[in-house]
């Protein structure tokens, strides 16, 4: 069988359209990620059982592959908590907190790297912990850790195709579903695989640009 | 008026500072000196609890800063302070190290803030360098970045933690020359160092300690006429 794009070409559009369930999946996780990272990230540098549960929490994360917390998440809770969620809300709990647990520690990493004698110095002058978490802290450990940052968040546009298990038509889900009806593997894969490759070459490009910004030395 | 009632300070089983009574008075330089390892840093450290003390009293201008805690900044505002290391924020241009505790501490205007930046980077001699990074200064300008970064809270006390210790003979000159133009302004300048010869020239008081403890509070003159103790008098003879 030779490569023919005509199969497929009516299907293209709906392929295409996979792009924005992936990246709405992608973009709200990586914002909820982000922000629930960074307040695992402070929490977690006081010593106490704030600091073991988000351990814990991390270690589930980090521990368990993304496809066994989302199956855990749709398919296991509810058969004890007797409440489904739709796929959507299930996607979007799992692949925040799998994000955020990334996160946390690529954070918890930049936050270590400042300079303690920095922190002192805000503290001689009266500056309020507040102020010098994200005024002096948090500038400068994104900055250390933005490179990681960025992987992670192409790492998560990636983990997405992996939602195709509950059934929502995202990129991956939708081959699946033009390869059944067209009976034709390698055009649509190709299709989806160019869509998955631009996307993480925009992103990286991003982080570059990024990057630059927030260079100060 | 700063007071150190009873402080003694352990690192786990190490004692570092071992039962220190003294009192600063207003408008005066002290100089804290005394070999490595004696207690001087952790001393001046705790005066703005940086170092919390194991036990004992930290008093400025009549507060209790370790039992009153909603003041500590307030006071730390009018307590400046210059480290070994500069410490300047890294990722804020010169300027902008000396505006940021003006915004948020004294909430100035950032126009205001500003000004004031560059009046004291000016007077430490830094007014081509304001828009420039710490890590493109060389050390005795970011220490002058760190002094004036200090100064432009207009505290009324100013700890120096071993200011040239980092900086080459050159450098030290430089710094020691803004410190020494502090002296007496009004301010209460205390200075841990190991210049021995600057702190005579600019103290008012020597405070020698030794082995976590104070061992001798003098005029500085008396100290280096007639040290009271053996311990200063080998001190004295083996910096010469």
């Amino acid at each position: 069988m030779k490569v023919n794009f005509e199969g497929i070409v009516e299907y293209i559009p709906y392929l295409l359209g996979g792009i924005l369930v992936t990246l709405e999946i992608a973009i709200a996780a990586a914002l909820l990620g982000s922000l629930l990272g960074l307040v695992f990230s402070l929490l977690s540098r006081k010593k106490g059982l704030l600091q073991i549960g988000i351990k814990a929490f991390i270690d589930f994360f980090r521990g368990t592959p993304l496809l066994f917390q989302l199956a855990f998440f749709h398919y296991g809770i509810p058969q004890i908590t007797g409440i489904i969620p739709t796929p959507y809300i299930s996607a979007l709990v799992v692949f925040s907190l799998n994000s955020s647990a990334y996160l946390a520690e690529i954070l918890r990493a930049g936050i270590e790297s400042i300079d303690k004698g920095q922190i002192e110095a805000a503290h001689a002058l009266g500056v309020n912990n507040w102020d010098i978490s994200f005024n002096i802290i948090i500038p400068q450990a994104l900055r250390n850790v933005l490179p990681a940052i960025m992987n992670e968040f192409i790492t998560l546009v990636k983990e997405t195709s992996v939602v195709s298990l509950i059934s929502l038509t995202d990129l991956m889900r939708r081959q699946q579903i033009v390869s059944a009806a067209t009976y034709r593997f390698f055009e649509p894969l190709l299709v989806i695989g160019v869509i998955y490759l631009i996307m993480n070459i925009v992103l990286s490009n991003i982080g570059k640009v990024l990057e630059r910004k927030l260079k100060y030395d | 008026m700063i007071k150190l009632e009873n402080i003694s300070k352990k690192f786990n089983e190490t004692v570092v500072l071992k039962d220190i009574n003294i009192e600063f008075e207003p408008e005066k330089t002290y100089a804290i000196i005394g070999s490595s390892g004696a207690g001087k840093s952790t001393l001046l450290r705790c005066i703005n609890l940086l170092e919390k003390p194991t036990t004992g009293k930290v008093i400025v201008d009549g507060v209790d800063l370790i039992k009153d805690k909603t003041l500590l900044n307030p006071i730390r505002e009018k307590i400046g302070m210059v480290f070994q290391n500069f410490n300047l924020f890294a990722h804020m241009s010169a300027k902008k190290n000396v505006m940021f505790a003006l915004i948020k501490v004294k909430k100035m205007k950032i126009a205001e803030a500003e000004a004031e930046a560059i009046m004291q980077l000016t007077n430490v001699g830094l007014a081509q360098r304001l828009d420039n990074y710490p890590h493109q200064l060389s050390g005795g300008e970011k220490q002058r970045v760190a002094i004036a970064r200090a100064l432009a809270m207009h505290p009324k006390t100013i700890l120096f933690d071993e200011p040239t210790s980092a900086l080459d003979p050159e450098m030290t000159q430089e710094v020691l020359k803004v410190i020494k133009s502090l002296n007496h302004t009004g301010m209460t300048n205390i200075i841990v160092t190991h210049e021995i010869k600057f702190a005579q020239e600019v103290a008012d008081v020597i405070i020698f300690m030794n082995n976590a403890e104070i061992l001798e509070v003098s005029n500085t003159k008396e100290f280096f006429e007639k040290p009271k103790t053996e311990r200063a008098k080998e001190f004295l003879s083996n910096m010469i």
